[in-house]
């Protein structure tokens, strides 16, 4: 899996980081790391960036991960991008909830760097 | 790992939360940072750095991670892939999010509790002879780990 951009979004920065980190170890090669600390931020990101994946928490200040999913598809820049939950919520309504919303996969914390590959492989899989 | 999501019936007391409450910590430990945590006696951690995060909703109470400032900055370390950095600003959030994340796990193996209880952002205080007391608690959950050889105390005060 290679040259992929991918967009983080988590309203902690050191999560950030630990998600970027768990890509690369995962394997997947990023040409570029965007990032924002709520779903309002990463609309604003999406306006003017290119990517290819979306990595987003679902318990964030201003704009949550769930609302964020939702408005994405009115988006025109950012169809057929594919978003993967990151997140510590991990009831089957939390799940039902994100992927109603459009999230195409669903990862809880805490994490491996081999789960996050499997679904990121899968969802990128998917797209192409 | 043992998955510990139907270790408990629903309506169980909270002294039941106990190994509940050890194999969440261990899972985020060996999850997000490689480690096994060893079992230890109970005792007093030096707790240097403290986390907490607060619990609201069915489950209303205080949990809270604690340890020393050398302990949390390999932690961080660990996380993140750095060199240990030690009382700087990212060893404090990530530390912060261990407890998060803890706190998430644990109240995702209570039946019931995942939608019904939400969780406050971490905060972290440092300082010698920091202790977290919440006032008019109905129980006490309190497991200390060896991380590494460095004592780990995590603790829950529960409300309700």
């Amino acid at each position: 899996m290679s040259d992929v951009r991918a967009l983080i979004v988590d309203d902690s920065a050191v999560m950030r980081k630990i998600v970027e980190r768990s890509l690369r170890q995962a394997g997947i090669s990023l040409t570029q790391v965007l990032e924002a600390g709520n779903g309002a931020e990463a609309l604003g990101v999406l306006r003017d960036k290119k990517v290819d994946l979306i990595l987003c928490d679902i318990n964030m200040p201003v704009m949550d991960g769930l609302e964020f999913v939702k408005q994405l598809a009115g988006l025109e820049s950012a169809k057929g991008v594919p978003v993967v939950m990151i997140t510590i919520e991990a009831s089957e309504s939390h799940v039902v909830q994100a992927l109603s919303c459009g999230a195409r996969g669903y990862i809880r914390k805490p994490f491996t760097p081999d789960q996050v590959k499997e679904h990121v492989v899968s969802v990128l899989a998917a797209k192409s | 790992m043992k998955s510990a999501n139907q270790l408990v019936p629903a309506d169980s007391g909270h002294k039941d939360w106990t190994p509940v409450l050890e194999i969440a910590t261990k899972e985020v430990f060996e999850l997000m940072l490689g480690s096994q945590l060893a079992d230890a006696e109970p005792s007093k951690a030096e707790g240097e750095i403290t986390s907490t995060v607060a619990l609201a909703g069915q489950l209303c109470g205080v949990m809270s991670v604690s340890c020393s400032l050398k302990a949390a900055a390999r932690m961080a370390s660990k996380m993140l892939g750095t060199e240990p950095d030690n009382g700087g600003e990212e060893m404090r959030d990530a530390f912060g999010e261990i407890c998060n994340m803890v706190a998430g796990n644990f109240k995702s193996k209570i039946p019931g509790l995942g939608d019904g209880c939400t969780l406050s952002v971490p905060t972290v205080i440092t300082g010698h002879d920091c202790s977290v007391h919440s006032l008019t608690h109905s129980g006490k959950l309190a497991v200390t780990f060896l991380f590494e050889d460095m004592p780990v105390a995590v603790m829950v005060e529960i409300h309700n």
